[in-house]
């Protein structure tokens, strides 16, 4: 079931991310009987729920859960008001021309030097609004806007783990190796993905991130 | 004690029910593109449900195991033989030490499930031992089987007692589960549907379309999805979406107008238009469907979907105690 918790993400995103965060907080936290897992994006919230636990003979299951979840979302409207800040997580990148092959087309689209999108790449601030596509991708928002710049034409077929991107007015990072369309501008020695931990990624949801240039030894030495 | 891979077809890779619970992690279900036929096949072998088997596309699958076992299938129309037995999709039969299973390319259908009794046994990665093929972890090394690979099996020893129970003086059992649950390529390819969340977006005559026109199953399918040539689906608005959950069964539309049927391996987020979703009772069908194929969709209400589904968790309820029953 897509519960819609905001009509208009773009009038307010951060706002919107906020807000979808705090439903799923609370719906985490009421734990109805049957719901399986629960799975945010951009302004919704997922929840998969397994209907022949749910439903009590002679109860719709939909109905039912869907009585569960409004109640809930109620409560939290009051409660979430609170609004704890977001943990802040530095990703280094290293922005040699190696692991940059469009940046000369992002300066392009801005009308910038290569140097001056690198400068405002890394001091931009940016939120996590979720993750997906392959294991472990971060869609962020937060890039300024005249460094936004459409997908390249043709993908290529295989993007280096660690590459930083930018799709269109978001900007991302490969967690692996992946065929990808986004213009690639740099690279984190970061691990961002690991099914040996728990959780797998370092980055969720609502997380707020700073990119922060390293030259290529720190890079060399960060890959350890 | 390991099963040996001779040879690994078209597309093999361990399987189980899938990986849940890390959706927030951008992690897909993998998992047997039939669930229902791994967890049948699994409960014939004497395995828990979430026991780990293979997933073989295309058959021209040859195994050999160091130690007896007892193994099963269930899916497309494929020939399976133990030594120079024939052994039915969704029979129990016992395989020797050293001996050969061999499975053969199917006549109908494309994808089989082999449950061994022990369940293949590589560690589990977040909580499931399904192969991720797209993000290379989970199952043998986060990959398709290989010629030559061997694979541990669980410590699950075939006791005497046991397979006199099972199986008297045959090799073969003679009973079996419901034929529509380990045959799953009969029949016609008609898949039933509920409305998805924007099926108001399409025009009408997409919406008949959809309903009333086979589709054909392209060449460009995979465990991701099925995408599917015929009429066009039209939206009446063009506007883009913002991503949102998709799961296997959901039909999403791009702008070419060409629906994909997601299936098992599926992204968990996608901003294409959901025109429909495909009921769960009804993916093992799907998950049969071959480039070429014709497919048709019904409509059903969502109150049906799930009536159907509790009606055969129920069924599947029932055919497990009788198993427990039978194999004391």
């Amino acid at each position: 079931m897509i519960v819609r918790i905001v009509d208009d993400f773009a009038r307010d995103p951060e706002a919107s991310l906020n807000a979808v965060l705090a439903a799923l907080g609370s719906l985490e936290a009421a734990a109805i009987p049957g719901v399986t897992e629960l799975a945010p994006a951009y302004s919704t919230v997922s929840v998969f729920f397994d209907p022949a636990r749910i439903a009590a003979p002679g109860t719709n299951p939909t109905d039912w859960l869907r009585t569960r979840i409004e109640a809930v979302l109620k409560i939290r409207s009051v409660e979430n008001e609170m609004g704890n800040e977001a943990p802040l997580i530095e990703i280094p990148v290293c922005y040699d021309r190696e692991f940059a092959p469009d940046l000369d087309d992002v300066a392009r689209v801005a009308g910038l030097a290569d140097t001056e999108v690198i400068h405002r790449h890394s001091h931009g601030a940016y939120r996590v609004n979720c993750v997906g596509f392959i294991a472990g991708f971060p869609f962020l928002s937060g890039l300024p806007p005249e460094l936004a710049t459409p997908r390249r034409a043709a993908p290529r077929k295989e993007v280096p783990t660690g590459s930083v991107g930018i799709g269109g007015a978001q900007t991302g990072i490969y967690p692996r190796s992946s065929p990808g369309g986004w213009n690639l501008i740099g690279r984190t020695p970061l691990c961002l993905f690991d099914v040996q931990r728990d959780p797998p990624t370092i980055l969720k949801a609502g997380d707020r991130v700073r990119f922060r240039q390293i030259s290529r030894e720190e890079f060399e030495s960060g890959r350890k | 004690m390991k099963a040996n891979i001779l040879s690994a077809g078209f597309l093999t890779s361990v399987q189980d029910l899938g990986r849940t619970g890390f959706r927030q992690s951008g992690i897909s279900i993998a998992g047997a593109l039939d669930s229902h036929a791994m967890r049948v096949a699994n409960a014939l072998v004497g395995n828990e449900d979430s026991a780990a088997g293979l997933e073989a596309t295309l058959g021209n699958l040859r195994l050999r195991f160091d130690d007896q076992r007892v193994v099963t299938w269930c899916g497309g129309a494929f020939a399976v033989t133990i030594g120079d037995e024939n052994l039915p999709p969704g029979h129990a039969g016992l395989v020797a030490k050293n001996e050969e299973l061999v499975m053969t390319a199917p006549k109908t259908g494309s994808r089989a499930w082999l449950a061994i009794s022990g369940g293949i046994d590589v560690p589990p990665v977040l909580g499931s031992r399904a192969t991720d093929l797209r993000g290379k972890f989970g199952g043998h090394e986060g990959r398709a089987l290989r010629d030559g690979d061997g694979l541990p099996l669980g410590e699950r020893p075939v006791s005497p007692i046991r397979v006199a129970a099972l199986f008297g003086e045959r090799r073969i059992a003679a009973w079996t589960a419901p034929s529509a649950w380990v045959a799953t390529a009969a029949g016609d390819r008609f898949l039933r549907v509920v409305r998805g969340p924007e099926w108001a977006r399409f025009t009408a005559g997409a919406q008949a379309s959809l309903i009333g026109e086979p589709f054909t199953v392209s060449i460009d399918s995979d465990r991701m999805g099925i995408r599917l040539a015929g009429p066009k689906l039209d939206r009446l608005d063009p506007t883009d979406l913002l991503s949102e959950a998709v799961v296997p069964g959901t039909l999403q539309v791009p702008p070419n107008g060409e629906p994909i049927l997601l299936l098992g391996d599926c992204q968990t987020i996608g901003g294409y238009p959901k025109i429909a979703h495909v009921i769960t009772v009804d993916l093992p069908i799907a998950a049969q469907l071959w480039p070429g194929d014709l497919v048709r969709f019904q409509e059903v209400s969502l109150t049906e979907a799930q009536e159907l589904l509790r009606e055969r968790e129920e069924d599947f309820a029932r055919f497990r105690i009788g198993i427990n029953l039978r194999s004391k």
